[in-house]
């Protein structure tokens, strides 16, 4: 299974541990990641003013470039599968919007690229049941809550990969790693996304209500595929963490896959990461990786 | 042939677009013409009169009328013709509004063009019409009455008080529909079942209503006056000619089950009686629980019943019923909680509807009208009503209003205040939708004197967390989030049609809207009515409206019956498809053409022949004709060739 890849800004900078251990993990299981020649930042976000193409060029000359290789385009961050996905309906669907992005960039492209999140491709290709049966060590049990936060699964007809209101796939992928998913009420909330670079905190109340709810299930770390997420459910713990209260790590899918497919730490970076991870696999005694916290 | 024009101005809106004058003097001259004039309204009285006078003092042996489409004022016309002694069927329509005047409104000249040419046509084939007497129908003056909620319940009374047999057939085991649920209705608080079980006693024992409750209608064929029914009367597994509802065979049967009448917020047997006022009085065992059909042992019921009116060996039975007209009032269901993912999937014990909520509230439900919630049994003390939910929801859910919920959210939330004075009820709503008498004056009260605290705005999500009910929000009032921390959260689903409406319709060959209601012949001016001559509607069945709604249609729909009713004979028009049998090889393709089920195949003499009654005159059987046998009268293959010359 060869799939061009988009890795995105943020995996190349913040979040490399995303990118290497899905690119290990990938290689593990045979799937193979090509990436994608001279790609450029997804947008970032998805222009919501309807007159406004301009945003959509930068994605649109991705998805354009991306069906020159005949592809897939695979991508791991939520808000570049967000942004792709959405760009690549419109292209679709919308002729005007369509004229405009491609007569200043020129080229001929109307939607026909396949965007997949790499939780599709272990969904619905590889199949959670044989990717348990690839793993080496079972998380025997460990509570993990699943965090989707919004641009994974809004708007659903554009872009779901789930029910919007009662999502399964990141349930499921956690069973599959021998872990018990905590059920808690916030999965799906908003996680405060970029007003945590405003000042006065705003974005430290609803991730700190998410990081609460999980724990209040009993979850003894949180998975995402998104890495502001991940910063903003992480950094929401910093005052607990200097307190010396109960804290709970945040963590890519993807390197809670590379442990249970037992990869060596090259691939576990877990940069920028304020509540360290390695504890927890540490008092398991899966994986061995102790040293990093 | 001595033809009369008799061009209709409609206003404006034909002469403001044709050139009527220019019309006058170019039709002058045209062969068979006879006279031709204009005038600013012709459906008017005077407009008749000219045609009338026109009629008798020119000897005028056909007429055209050039005005707006047939569809409109045919009947009309028609009738003036007739008055003055003419054939009806020898006056024509020559539609120069709607297909002229208003489409071609940018282009007077060529609309004058083609407005000419319309007469021209029109004129020829009156040439060539024959006089027409209308076929003559037998009624049988008996009517059926599908679903007995209160509108059919009404409908059924009006018809059978009027004198007339009514036969009635009901689903479930008992009549009365959802509103023998409801605890109190708005906008007086008066009880449900106060107002609704003695007119339920009254159809359960009217000496000219038939009642067949727990049984559907298996087929129907025939046309106004005369429809033939089978209906299905399910097994009920009692024999209800002896059983007299003593009720010994509940209390002894000892297989628990949710009960259907309570929303599954109580249990009931095996075998039961939905609720004690139910009308028959009889009970029905349920054959998925009940453990002589599950084990194949027990038998408790049969044992202890005092007359042995049990009887497992039961089954379906068919009866048959004739019918002059039909009136359909199959009522509603709520659009399921299941589907509001926002909402927890309808799996959050202490998230209802708002039937459930009536229960809740009813002195004769589960918790003997104390609000009570679900879950845990606690009397909640702040309860949260959403509005809207699936209604007004062009993405999720259904475009329409359900038009009861704003009533019966207010009335919910004033009736909770009263019986938990401590309680604090919040109602999200989009707007408040209180058209009707007394309705504005209910909502104030509930938040004047119930203190109910209206918030406009839409929930984004409900879900529990540690045993409160957690509503997120939006005042846009105040542009405020909201987050409610609640016990109990009730939510006023969408109305949708009862299901298998569709199937019904298909049956009856009536019609309905993309969201299964009935179709109405006319939305302002035959809303009782079907397209199908015979068929009528009432309440729910045609779209959501409340229990006074639902009564004025019923009674609507029981006075068209009651008029069908008033003659022994019905008359159908003579514009349809005849046979010469002389041509005809009964090949049988106009079978299949006849979108009206109007023809059928004389096996003996190979001939196909017309039911004249079911017969609407589209003329699909003409065209398709190999052997040119069937004519159609006034609209003949000839005459149509002469109407083409006259255009081209």
């Amino acid at each position: 299974m060869v799939y061009s890849y988009f890795p995105g800004c943020t995996l190349r900078a913040k979040a490399k541990g995303f990118d290497s251990s899905a690119l290990a993990s990938c290689k593990a299981l045979g799937v193979c990641l090509e990436e994608l020649e001279e790609w450029q930042c997804c947008g970032a976000t998805f222009p919501l003013q309807i007159d406004n193409s301009f945003p959509l060029v930068s994605p649109a000359r991705t998805l354009a470039s991306a069906k020159k290789t005949g592809r897939k385009l695979v991508t791991l961050c939520s808000a570049c599968y967000n942004v792709l996905k959405r760009t690549n309906h419109v292209l679709r669907e919308d002729i005007d919007k369509r004229e405009k992005v491609f007569s200043f960039i020129e080229e001929d492209y109307s939607g026909e690229v396949e965007v997949l999140h790499l939780l599709e491709i272990l969904r619905d290709e590889i199949g959670f049941r044989s990717l348990n049966a690839k793993i080496s060590s079972s998380f025997q049990g460990l509570p993990v809550a699943a965090y989707y936060g919004c641009l994974l699964l809004r708007p659903p007809e554009e872009v779901g990969i789930d029910d919007p209101e009662a999502p399964r796939v990141l349930e499921d992928f956690l069973l599959a790693l021998g872990c018990r998913p905590v059920d808690y009420p916030y999965k799906t909330e908003c996680c405060g996304s970029y007003v945590v670079l405003q000042p006065g905190g705003l974005t430290v109340s609803p991730s700190r209500l998410i990081v609460e709810s999980a724990k209040s299930g009993g979850a003894k770390a949180i998975v995402t595929s998104c890495p502001l997420c991940r910063f903003n459910l992480d950094y929401a713990q910093s005052g607990a963490l200097e307190r010396g209260e109960n804290t709970i790590p945040v963590m890519y899918f993807t390197e809670v896959l590379a442990i249970a497919l037992g990869l060596g730490e090259g691939v576990l970076q877990f940069d920028g990461h304020l509540v360290p991870p390695g504890l927890i696999f540490q008092s398991l005694g899966v994986g061995g990786y102790g040293g990093l916290t | 042939m001595r033809i009369g024009v008799f061009i209709c101005h409609c206003g404006l809106n034909i002469g403001g677009v044709v050139d009527i004058p220019e019309i006058l003097q170019t039709l002058a001259g045209y062969d068979g013409l006879e006279y031709v004039t204009d005038y600013r309204y012709m459906c008017s009285d005077p407009g008749q009169q000219v045609i009338k006078d026109a009629i008798r003092d020119k000897g005028l042996t056909g007429v055209v009328i050039a005005a707006c489409s047939p569809a409109m004022h045919e009947s009309t016309f028609r009738r003036t013709a007739e008055a003055a002694g003419l054939n009806p069927f020898r006056c024509e329509i020559a539609n120069i509004r709607e297909q002229c005047s208003w489409p071609h409104r940018d282009e007077p000249r060529r609309a004058t063009q083609k407005a000419l040419e319309i007469i021209r046509a029109s004129m020829e084939k009156v040439r060539q019409n024959e006089e027409l007497s209308p076929v003559s129908i037998p009624v049988t003056r008996q009517a059926l009455v599908i679903g007995c909620g209160i509108a059919g319940m009404q409908a059924a009374l009006d018809i059978a008080d009027a004198g007339y047999k009514v036969t009635v057939v009901e689903r479930l085991p008992y009549i009365g529909g959802h509103m023998a649920q409801l605890s109190e209705t708005f906008p007086t608080l008066d009880c449900s079942q106060c107002i609704l079980t003695p007119k339920a006693s009254e159809v359960g024992s009217h000496p000219n209503i038939d009642l067949f409750t727990n049984s559907e209608v298996h087929a129907i064929s025939g046309y106004v006056g005369n429809f033939n029914v089978t209906i299905r009367k399910k097994a009920s597994y009692v024999n209800w000619d002896i059983c007299n509802g003593c009720g010994l065979c509940m209390e002894k049967c000892p297989e628990k089950t949710e009960s259907h009448f309570e929303l599954g917020l109580a249990t009931t047997k095996a075998i039961s009686i939905a609720f004690p006022q139910a009308v028959p009085n009889r009970p029905v065992i349920n054959a998925e629980v009940c453990r002589h059909f599950t084990k194949g042992k027990c038998g408790v019921c049969e044992k202890v019943c005092p007359v042995g009116a049990i009887d497992f060996e039961q089954e379906d039975t068919f009866i048959h019923r004739e019918a002059g007209a039909i009136i359909v009032a199959t009522g509603y269901d709520l659009h399921p909680k299941s589907k509001v993912g926002e909402y927890g999937y309808g799996v959050v014990k202490d998230v209802i509807d708002g039937l459930e909520f009536e229960r809740l509230n009813s002195a004769s439900g589960p918790t003997q009208g104390e609000i009570r919630r679900p879950s845990d049994g606690k009397i909640p003390k702040e309860v949260v009503f959403i509005q809207c939910v699936g209604s007004r929801d062009q993405e999720d859910g259904y475009p329409y209003c359900s038009k009861i919920c704003c009533m019966y959210t207010a009335k919910h939330a004033r009736l909770y205040k009263h019986k938990v004075p401590d309680g604090q009820p919040y109602v999200f709503y989009m707007d408040i939708r209180a058209g009707g008498k007394g309705y504005e004056e209910f909502v104030q009260r509930a938040t004047e004197e119930d203190g109910v605290l209206y918030l406009r705005g839409r929930v984004s999500r409900v879900f529990e967390e540690n045993g409160k009910i957690v509503v997120f929000g939006v005042d846009t009032l105040s542009n405020k989030k909201v987050e409610i921390h609640g016990d109990m959260v009730v939510l006023a689903t969408a109305i949708i049609p009862s299901h298998g409406q569709t199937d019904l319709a298909r049956l009856l060959k009536i019609s309905t809207d993309e969201w299964g209601f009935l179709s109405e012949a006319h939305p302002k001016l035959r809303p009782v009515e079907s397209l199908t001559r015979g068929i009528y509607i009432a309440g729910c069945a045609q779209a959501p409206k409340d229990i006074p709604d639902s009564v004025t249609q019923a009674s609507s729909a029981a006075a068209k019956v009651l008029a069908l009713f008033s003659s022994d004979t019905l008359s159908h028009t003579p514009e349809i498809a005849v046979v010469d049998e002389e041509l005809c090889r009964g090949c049988g393709v106009c079978i299949e053409v006849c979108a009206y089920d109007a023809r059928t195949l004389d096996i003996r003499r190979r001939v196909a022949v017309v039911n004249e009654v079911l017969c609407e005159g589209c003329g699909a059987c003409q065209v398709a004709c190999p052997s040119g046998a069937t004519y159609q009268r006034n609209m003949g293959l000839a005459q149509v060739m002469s109407m083409i010359d006259a255009v081209i």
